[in-house]
């Protein structure tokens, strides 16, 4: 069951006429997401309806959504997973024409009230959806682990929740006569990518390296277009790109984390400059493309030199803020947090420098809790099921007090779920997931004690029956001559 | 044009692997040495070319690459002394093809491949200090090809000349990977003497297998080399890996082409196969699921914005670098002089110990047996 309390906030003015009772009171919304036939999961919304206090009336009482959102954050009390929805009077100026939904950087969010209070609740039930998690996010983080779930092969395509990543910027210079790319990551890296991994830091521990290499080729050529006078890469050409870089590309031996590579290519002199076509032959405007669970791929072109006498090679400044919008989004993208499938009365705001809004970390942290217990409940199902099968496998005691602790965070990350505390929630099933992984793959539960019964006893007997033989003779001899001593003291008389 | 889509994502998985296992030693035992190296080749070679262009969706197909191949020989062919040509290892007669090539990778050699190491790589159970490149990191939706060679008999194939892994081992190992959903499809093959007993245990879902011959029957080898002087390759792998070298990235040809490969005339033994826990229909499963590599791709429409000038940080301006003269490979070795060199004379030294004892052990042996009158004889 997963609990989410949210507080429903009416300003002055805005109070819908057919409230079922007077403010301020609770409610709870129950829905079922099913996951599969036999399993589903209770969402349960926690609604405390409420009218302002002067405060927020004051904090609301300025010209902008904006202005709005950052004045009322200090007023909140935003624990991970709550929300709290401002519903503001029809003519209220703060929202845009046309928009009735607005989505703050924080945990809170603006509704244009009016229409009385169904629209109200269909509103709010959108929004609630929207900054939490919808029912197909939970089925979709759930159905690798349940049996029999509707979903096709093609619903997990985002990063599976692990406990770490590594991320690799790479660029790719083919060219190093041509060009001589500089490139600052290190100081992008603290500027931009570092915000966005500290506000992740709670879902993971993220690990930047960068390298640089040079003469790796596309393994595609690209077809040069004169309309445009440049050259074009199709979109169906683009998966080959991938494979030959790989290759040499490196990665940390001794981290087991999943790799996210996002590698800057500079394409050469003469296949300058180089665009990515997409499926109706336009060239797309970020020129860069992902592939999911793997990293991305960005075209950085490189102006041609004014003069054709310049002097090679030339000198590249990478503009690294161009590229490390691309590099964020992809990451975004890569963890699920797409922004494209809304409808357009809502209005979200932009996140800025630190990638991704509180509700959206929320988000990733209710998919990866669910999918981290759903993981626990598997591997453990399956360790039990092991030494059921095969009993003379030897469990360490450190290797019980693993399981014993995985069971227990996973209860109480059940339990924490259910009344809304995300994130205790997200670090117990953190712990239990480690717990459990460490119990299954400890090395010592290796199987080789196991042998059939016919081995056994085509081992044992040619070694035991020919010492056998002469034991038990002799066995029967002792037990005969015993027999016959009893009886001879009967027969002298 | 989305169903077929649909139909060529069937299979549902987004990276591949293989483990590829040789698992006898001793030199004339090449011939498993050189099937392997060739299936590895063959694996990272299946390379990308240029498709017709007739799918519009974003599918490729590409070679597995080195870190996803989990190589295992249990003996070096390649610099063993008996070896006429040393560092190659040749698959075809008249020493065509080098399969040792210059970027081979054996993550585990010689002792290190016993059944113990094959069962950590396969379920996992794998010591902390292990490094990335010998470990199988596959995930749920990883193809896994398995290949097996070498001796065996009817349920167990012989590691190493001292130990043997049975088929309800390897059954038990499959099931485990199933149960932490380590695979999304297997494929087993196995290139042994009565190969298809290991195979019949098999309980796990989505497991395919192919053997080289039945149970009652011997593999055979296919050629001898008489520059070499063993035989370099067997048939039924000979004759997979020139199935595999007809197949280009959108060949349509599926499992039940590959059964058919080697028929009794030419193999001498009946391969056998087993589709039964396959939940696809064999029809529908493409060769190049599994010798191959899948990406996914998606064209990135989104971006964010970013604020470029934040207060604070103060921006390091690049330095423009001297150019600096190209780089020398140092010398590291006196090559001339080592080529040239005459071989050292030896000096010589008076017999040691042993030696000494063990005359004087032999002549003392010698004047018990006979008595010590003839020692006259000797003075």
């Amino acid at each position: 069951q997963l609990a989410v309390p949210v507080a429903v906030v009416f300003a002055p003015g805005s109070v819908p006429g057919d409230l079922p009772r007077p403010l301020p009171f609770k409610d709870v919304q129950e829905t079922e997401i099913s996951v599969n036939v036999r399993t589903s999961v209770t969402s349960c919304y926690q609604m405390v309806y409420r009218s302002t206090t002067a405060q927020e009336e004051a904090a609301l009482d300025v010209a902008t959504a904006r202005e709005a959102d950052a004045a009322l954050h200090p007023l909140q009390d935003a624990s991970l997973g709550s929300l709290t929805v401002y519903v503001v009077p029809e003519t209220s100026c703060l929202l845009p024409q046309g928009i009735s939904v607005y989505v703050g950087k924080h945990r809170s969010a603006l509704v244009r009230a009016g229409g009385g209070l169904a629209t109200l609740h269909t509103r709010l039930r959108q929004l609630m959806q929207v900054m939490s998690f919808t029912d197909s996010s939970i089925a979709a983080a759930l159905s690798d682990r349940m049996p029999g779930s509707q979903l096709g092969p093609d619903a997990r395509r985002h990063l599976k929740s692990s406990l770490g990543y590594e991320i690799t910027f790479s660029p790719l210079n083919p060219d190093p006569k041509s060009h001589a790319v500089h490139w600052d990551i290190e100081d992008a890296v603290n500027r931009y990518v570092q915000p966005v991994l500290d506000k992740l830091s709670l879902v993971a521990n993220f690990s930047v390296d960068s390298q640089i290499l040079y003469y790796a080729v596309l393994g595609v050529t690209p077809r040069f277009d004169k309309e445009s006078s440049s050259f074009l890469l199709s979109a169906h050409s683009l998966p080959h790109v991938i494979n030959p870089v790989e290759a040499r590309l490196g990665s940390s031996a001794a981290s087991l984390y999943p790799v996210l590579n996002f590698l800057l290519y500079v394409p050469e002199r003469s296949h300058s400059p180089l665009y990515i076509q997409d499926k109706d032959g336009a060239p797309v405007s970020t020129n860069a493309f992902h592939s999911p669970r793997w990293g991305g791929i960005m075209l950085y072109n490189v102006e041609a030199p004014a003069s054709p006498q310049a002097s090679l090679p030339l000198h590249v400044y990478v503009d690294m803020v161009r590229v490390m919008e691309v590099f964020l989004a992809q990451l975004r993208l890569l963890f699920g947090l797409s922004r494209e499938e809304l409808p357009p009365e809502i209005l979200l705001e932009s996140p800025g420098n630190e990638g991704l809004a509180d509700w959206e970390l929320d988000r990733l942290l209710w998919a990866h809790t669910v999918e981290n217990i759903a993981t626990v409940s598997t591997t453990l199902n399956s360790l039990a099921q092991l030494l059921d099968k095969i009993g003379n496998i030897v469990i360490k005691d450190d290797v019980a007090s693993e399981v014993y602790r995985a069971v227990a965070s996973a209860q109480s990350a059940m339990a924490k779920l259910a009344t809304g505390h995300l994130h205790s929630a997200f670090q117990a099933s953190k712990e239990a997931v480690t717990s459990s992984e460490r119990a299954f793959f400890d090395p010592s539960l290796l199987h080789l004690l196991y042998f059939p019964d016919d081995q056994k006893f085509a081992i044992y007997i040619p070694l035991f029956l020919p010492m056998a033989v002469p034991i038990l003779l002799s066995l029967a001899k002792i037990v005969r001559e015993a027999r016959q001593r009893k009886k001879e003291p009967t027969k002298i008389d | 044009l989305q169903d077929q889509a649909e139909q060529f994502f069937r299979s549902g998985h987004t990276n591949n692997w293989a483990v590829l296992v040789c698992t006898s030693r001793f030199w004339f035992n090449y011939r498993h040495v050189a099937n392997t190296l060739s299936v590895c080749r063959s694996v990272k070679r299946l390379g990308i070319s240029d498709r017709g262009g007739h799918l519009e969706w974003l599918k490729c197909f590409c070679l597995i690459f080195h870190s996803h191949i989990v190589l295992m020989l249990a003996d070096d062919m390649a610099c063993n002394p008996r070896n006429p040509k040393p560092a190659t290892v040749f698959s075809h007669k008249n020493m065509e093809l080098n399969v040792y090539g210059d970027d081979v990778e054996v993550d585990y050699r010689s002792y290190e491949v016993t059944v113990e190491n094959f069962l950590r790589v396969l379920t996992g159970r794998i010591p902390p200090s292990t490094p990335r490149s010998k470990r199988l990191l596959s995930d749920d939706r990883s193809n896994i090809l398995i290949y097996m060679t070498g001796h065996g008999g009817n349920g167990f194939l012989k590691f190493q000349d001292s130990e043997e892994i049975t088929n309800v081992e390897l059954a038990d190992a499959f099931e485990q990977m199933w149960q932490k959903r380590r695979y999304n499809e297997l494929l087993f093959i196995i290139d042994t003497c009565q190969g298809a007993s290991m195979y019949e245990r098999f309980y796990s879902p989505n497991i395919m297998a192919l053997a080289s011959s039945q149970v009652g029957e011997d593999s055979l080898s296919h050629q001898p080399d008489l520059g070499i002087g063993v035989h370099l390759m067997d048939r039924y792998t000979f004759y997979v890996l020139e199935f595999l070298e007809e197949i280009h990235p959108a060949s349509q040809t599926n499992m039940n082409d590959l059964f058919q490969v080697c028929p009794k005339s030419l193999c001498v033994s009946t391969p056998g196969h087993r589709t039964d826990l396959f939940q696809r229909d064999p029809q529908n499963v493409l060769i190049t699921d599994f010798f191959g590599s899948v990406r996914k791709v998606e064209i990135t429409t989104e971006t964010i914005s970013l604020d470029g000038d934040l207060a604070g940080f103060e921006s390091k301006l690049p330095k423009d670098e001297l150019a600096t003269e190209p780089l020398k490979y140092a010398e590291q070795l006196p090559v001339a002089q080592i080529i040239h060199q005459k071989p050292k004379q030896k000096d010589w030294h008076p017999p040691g110990g042993f030696i000494l004892g063990l005359w004087a052990l032999i002549i003392m042996v010698f004047f018990k047996t006979y008595g010590i009158k003839h020692m006259k004889h000797i003075f």
